[in-house]
Formats: structure tokens, C-alpha cells, sequence
């Protein structure tokens, strides 16, 4: 457990010196919010029905340039090399990266739903707080498949081009159910409402954590 | 200067290893065996399979084929006890640029589950002569002083084999002494030590054996006593010529 | 044996498009057009088998590490991706003179579209992993993730839409029994061609690795 803890500590320094990752991510969201509010040509009642689905796009590319990022740090220097040649069992390295990474993820997507209440003046009914258990299960299931294929992709010819192509198609369960659940927040109606959308994303965080922990030994070590 | 004086045998036992990448044979029945205590270099042209063979030997890669056996553990079954008794120190350094130095070996000390990972950290950075740059990142630090800090990390468990990938690769002048000293001084600790390197100067100063591997194969053996550096100089090039 | 294979292979081919034009009798409802079913149907059967197999031996591969199980996931990934193209256009053919168009974003059609593309990017992986192990591990990996996550496909495409699942009611409707032959002689001959097409793929395979082998002891 110390191991862990000792991976995560690690990220989270690193990311507090460098703000690398925040900073990418946050501009990124910022650009895309903006560049959503010009296609749009500034009509709210258009960008209402839209608004579930802009956030969790924004949200999920966002988070692909802090994942492919999170594991270009670990190749630099192979200092993930280092880490391998530790006794250490390969699913902790895994826990302990999926664990940072949600943070950093989760982190900007409660920056992301204030950014897009401000800019596209939603008047909301009730409370926005349901979303927050919607966008911390969003983040951990995006980032149990994410962090296995970023350490896939880093490791191809192709680099950081290929983790979209990979993490997308899978993760479709993922953005359809928080989409719809994020709706339902949105127009003031309880989650229960959306049973189903709130079972699937959790059968799929669940799932991945469970298989990419399993399969992560293969993806990171030579062979 | 070893920490922990056991009478554990570190030796390295390797047998018929083999290594192939599809098609490409990188290895071919490797047969080596060192003794505890030892400082052997393998000697070797750029791609003849020098850092593949120290894959294996520190569990990073697997053997094709063949038996590994280090202090006792099974390479393939075991890699984890192999683990936990060898450090390697390679030409890339394996640490984190944005962390310290401190922050570096205090991580990889507990990784290695190392007890008070923080008193050792601060131990092993004035032991490779950092002491005064402790915590700055390592990110600023020069290739020389970054090697210097990779064996810090690779001894942070105290282990009683060291396995060195071309650590000379990319040191100046001055760099490549301070190294050298450092090797002195991990010998004197009486760790078996494996290093291999492409330069006959640096590689034979040490050692108390040598060996050549060449196409993937090892191609000469000797003790290093009684062994002239021009007449050697005349083997490598033959048998690296003829592989 | 390979031979006796593939000349069967043809015959029940050429009994299949007997059968789905010539003895089976037409439709009703939708008249000709619905002929076009039999040949779907064994396609999108044969899809399924094929990416079953992808995904079983993807587990074998990392379990066993053995090239033989890399191949055959390969290969039929890569046959699988075929005839659910054919699955797919033949739907599209279908749909156009039935539902007046060509696609639309109905449950079936949408977990079928994102399986194709699971499967392509399955192959666009293999494409741009480096040396030979890392890419099959990397295409076992994803042929695995990708396995676990159709029945979660699924179930987001019906969440997407509000439509309670289907439960498929017993005895499936009158069809005329020539119908129901044309239908198993039509997944029949599509099974022998996936096994044929699987037995040649892999064997070029092995032979392309055999090549390898030759080229660089030459070289």
C-alpha cells in the first residue's frame, strides 16, 4: 500500500513543480468551450440540449492530452524502467497511476462544468452537486482504460496519435451513459431517474479496472 | 563500506540462454557464470546483444530459452527475489527529472521496500558525492552527476549484484574518473559486479575476468590476471571481426 | 484434405445462392430484396465466431506466448473484418427499398458499426506497433478490452435510446421451412469458407515468418 502511495505522491509533486499536465488540460478545455460558443453563434436555447454532450467531449479529450503527457513523463530517462527493476507487483504500478491520473482528471472536470455554466449562461434548475459522483465515475473509468493504452501508445510508432484512436471506440459506453446522466442533472431530475445510465457506467468502471489491472504487466514490461 | 555483510553467495548462473525477436536471434546459448564477489566485463561491439543480455539478467526481458539462476532465484519464476538482490545502472539513468535527488532515491527506496527510505536517501546522496545538490531536480543535473545518482539508486536495497549497461556512455573526462572511482569503491564492497562496455580501457581496469560476445554469441573468456591489454586488444578485434 | 475442403466449400457456395434465389420462396412483404438475408446472416455469424476467436486466443496468447496463437487472433480478426463489412453493406442494400434508407442509428445497426470499428483499430494497432512481440501483446490487450466492452456497447446504445431490451419470444414467427434451409445451408457454406480463408491466412502467415527466418540468415 505504501507503494502505492509512494506512485501516487510522486505524480502529484511532479505535477505541482511542472503544472504540465493542469495547464494543457485547462487550456485545452477553455479553447474548446470558446470555440463551442462561436460555432454555436452565442443561441442558448441551441447550446442547452447540446450542453450534456459538449462537456463530456471537452471533458474527454482533455483528458487524453493529460494521460498520453502522464506517461511521456514516465518514459523520459526510462525512469519507468527504474521502476520495473523494483520488486514491485505490476497491478500496484497500476492502481497507483490510475489513481493519480483520476485525480488530475477529476480536478479538471469540476473546473470544466463552472467554466461551461459561466459561458453559456445555463440557468439550471436545483442543485448541479449530483454531478459530481457522475464526473468522478466518468473520470476513473476513462482513465482505467486510458492509463493501460497510454502506456500502450507511448510504446508505438505512432506515439500520442494513437491513444485516441484506441481509448474512443471503447470508452462509447462510458460518454453515453454520463451524457445522459449529466442531462438529467441538468434539467433538475434526480439520477435515479437514469438508473440504467448510472448502472452502466459503473458495471464499466468495474469492468476495465478490473481487466486493464489484470493486463497491465503485459502492456509495460519488454517482453 | 557494504552494509550488510551476509553469507549469502551472489552469484550469476546463466545457461544455453537464448534470445530471439520473431525471426532475430538477439541471443544464441549463452552459457556464463559468475562468482560472488566477481567483477566481470563483457566486452562487445554495438549490437551484439550486450543490453538485451542485461535485460534478462535484471528481469526486464524474458529468455527465449535457457536457465537464469541469480543468488539462488530462478530468473523466470522468481523474477521478484532477483529483483530485490541486483541493481542495475544503465546509460540511461531510469530516474524522474522532475524530482530531486533526494525525492529520486527516497521513491526508489520504497518501491525496493527499503525500512526508513529517508535516512538512506540522504546516506547514499553524500556517499556519490551529491550531498550538496540533495534537493535540486535532477532535470538540472549534469550527465555525469545524473550517473552518479543512478547508482545511489541502483544500491538504495543494498544489493549484493550489480549488473552496469555501458554506464560510461555519454561521461566527459572528468565524469568518466569520477565513475570509475565509484566502481572502485562498489567493488570494494565485495558486490559481484557485471558490466559490459564497447571500450577495451575503461572495461579492463577492474575486472578480475573478461569475456567477448559478438553476433549474439560469447565468443572468448579469460581471467584477467596475466592478460595483456595490446594482446587483448588483438583477440577483441579478431573474434568481434569473425562474428 | 485441403483440397477436398475447398471443393465442398464451393459446392455448398454455389447450393447457398441455389437456395437464397432459386428455392427459397419470396417474402411477401418485402419480396426479393429479402433474399439478400441469407448471405447476411452467415456473414455477421461468421463475424461473430471470428471475433470470438480473436478474443479467446488473445487470452491464450498472453497466457501460453506462443507466435501460433498470435496468428490465429490475427488472422481472424482480419477475416472477421471482412465479412462484417459484407454484413454491413448487405444491411445497407437491405434497408434502403425496406426502411426507405440506407442507414439509420438503430440499436443493432450502431453496436454493429462500433464493433467494425473496434476491430479496425485492432488492426491499425497491429500496424503500428514496433517489433513482432510487442505488437502481438499490444493487439492481444486490445482484442481483450475490446471483447469485454461489446456487451457494454450494447447496453449503452438501448440506454441511448430508452428501448427496454428485446426478449426474444420462443418459436421466432412463421418462416416457411424453405426459408429455414436456405438460412442453414446459406451459415453452413459461410463456416467452410471461414475456415478455409482461416486455414490459408495463417499458413501465409507461418510461411511469412518462415521468410523471415530465411531472409536474415542469409543476409
Amino acid at each position: 500500500m505504501s507503494k502505492v502511495w509512494a506512485i501516487i505522491r510522486k505524480d502529484i509533486v511532479t505535477e505541482l513543480r511542472t503544472k504540465e499536465l493542469f495547464t494543457s488540460m485547462l487550456t485545452f478545455s477553455l479553447l474548446v468551450t470558446v470555440i463551442f460558443s462561436f460555432a454555436f453563434g452565442f443561441s442558448t436555447g441551441l447550446v442547452r440540449l447540446a450542453v450534456p454532450a459538449m462537456l463530456w467531449i471537452t471533458f474527454t479529450f482533455a483528458g487524453v492530452l493529460g494521460l498520453s503527457r502522464s506517461f511521456a513523463l514516465e518514459k523520459e530517462g526510462n525512469a519507468v524502467l527504474g521502476l520495473l527493476l523494483t520488486p514491485t507487483d505490476r497491478s500496484l504500478i497500476y492502481f497507483g497511476k490510475v489513481i493519480g491520473n483520476t485525480i488530475f482528471v477529476f480536478i479538471v472536470g469540476m473546473i470544466i462544468v463552472p467554466m461551461f455554466v459561466l459561458f453559456f449562461n445555463l440557468g439550471f434548475q436545483g442543485t448541479l452537486l449530483p454531478l459530481v459522483p457522475v464526473i468522478f465515475l466518468g473520470s476513473l473509468g476513462f482513465v482505467a482504460v486510458g492509463t493501460l493504452f497510454s502506456a500502450m501508445a507511448v510504446n508505438t510508432r505512432l506515439r500520442e496519435v494513437l491513444l485516441p484512436i484506441l481509448l474512443f471506440p471503447i470508452i462509447i459506453p462510458l460518454i453515453v451513459s454520463a451524457v445522459k446522466l449529466s442531462g438529467l442533472v441538468l434539467e433538475g431530475k434526480p439520477l435515479s431517474e437514469g438508473a440504467s445510465a448510472l448502472q452502466l457506467l459503473i458495471a464499466f468502471d468495474i469492468i476495465f479496472i478490473a481487466a486493464c489491472a489484470v493486463v497491465f504487466e503485459f502492456v509495460i514490461e519488454e517482453s | 563500506m557494504r552494509d550488510s555483510l551476509t553469507d549469502n553467495t551472489y552469484d550469476i548462473k546463466a545457461e544455453g540462454l537464448g534470445k530471439s525477436f520473431g525471426p532475430v536471434e538477439a541471443l544464441r546459448g549463452i552459457d556464463l557464470n559468475v562468482e560472488s564477489g566477481e567483477f566481470y566485463t563483457l566486452f562487445g561491439p554495438n549490437g551484439a546483444g550486450k543490453t538485451t543480455f542485461i535485460k534478462i539478467l535484471s528481469t526486464l526481458a524474458k529468455p527465449s530459452s535457457g536457465k537464469l539462476t541469480i543468488a539462488g532465484h530462478d530468473a523466470v519464476k522468481d523474477p521478484d527475489g532477483v529483483r530485490g538482490v541486483t541493481g542495475v545502472v544503465s546509460h540511461d539513468p531510469f530516474l524522474y527529472e522532475n524530482l530531486s535527488a533526494f525525492e529520486n532515491i527516497k521513491f526508489f527506496g520504497t518501491m525496493y521496500g527499503v525500512q526508513d527510505a529517508d535516512g538512506r536517501a540522504v546516506e547514499l546522496i553524500d556517499r556519490v558525492g551529491l550531498g550538496k545538490r540533495m534537493h535540486d531536480l535532477v532535470r538540472n543535473f549534469s550527465r555525469g552527476m545524473k550517473q552518479r545518482l543512478a547508482v545511489a539508486r541502483a544500491i538504495v536495497h543494498d544489493p549484493g549484484i550489480l549488473l552496469l549497461d555501458e554506464p560510461y556512455t555519454g561521461l566527459d573526462q572528468h565524469g568518466a574518473r569520477v565513475f570509475g572511482e565509484m566502481l572502485s569503491m562498489l567493488k570494494s564492497d565485495r558486490r559481484t559486479i557485471l558490466m559490459t562496455t564497447h571500450n577495451i580501457e575503461e572495461g579492463l581496469d577492474r575486472s578480475d575476468r573478461v569475456g567477448i560476445l559478438a553476433g549474439g554469441r560469447m565468443v572468448y573468456e579469460s581471467l584477467r590476471e596475466g592478460l595483456d591489454r595490446e594482446a587483448f586488444r588483438e583477440i577483441y578485434i579478431s573474434r568481434v571481426g569473425d562474428a | 484434405m485441403r483440397k477436398a475442403l475447398a471443393v465442398l466449400t464451393f459446392i455448398l457456395m454455389a447450393a447457398s445462392l441455389y437456395a437464397a434465389f432459386v428455392y427459397a420462396p419470396t417474402e411477401p412483404k418485402m419480396g426479393h430484396i429479402q433474399r439478400i438475408f441469407y448471405i447476411h446472416m452467415g456473414t455477421v455469424w461468421v463475424a461473430t465466431v471470428a471475433f470470438i476467436l480473436v478474443f479467446a486466443s488473445s487470452v491464450m496468447y498472453l497466457w501460453k506466448g506462443t507466435r501460433k496463437w498470435d496468428i490465429l487472433a490475427y488472422c481472424s480478426a482480419e477475416i472477421g473484418v471482412v465479412f462484417l463489412t459484407i454484413t454491413i453493406l448487405t444491411g445497407s442494400i437491405w434497408a434502403k427499398p425496406v426502411w426507405g434508407t440506407w442507414w439509420t442509428w438503430e440499436p443493432q445497426l450502431t453496436t454493429t458499426f462500433i464493433l467494425w470499428i473496434l476491430y479496425i483499430v485492432y488492426l491499425v494497432l497491429r500496424s503500428s506497433a514496433g517489433s513482432d512481440q510487442k505488437k502481438a501483446k499490444f493487439a492481444a490487450v486490445f482484442g481483450i478490452i475490446a471483447f469485454l466492452d461489446l456487451p457494454l456497447v450494447y447496453a449503452s446504445v438501448r440506454v441511448m435510446r430508452g428501448i427496454s431490451p428485446v426478449v426474444f419470444g420462443p418459436g421466432g414467427g412463421g418462416i416457411a421451412p424453405q426459408m429455414m434451409h436456405a438460412l442453414l445451408i446459406n451459415l453452413a457454406a459461410c463456416s467452410l469458407l471461414f475456415v478455409l480463408l482461416l486455414l490459408e491466412r495463417t499458413d501465409l502467415e507461418r510461411m511469412s515468418d518462415e521468410l523471415a527466418v530465411l531472409k536474415t540468415r542469409e543476409g
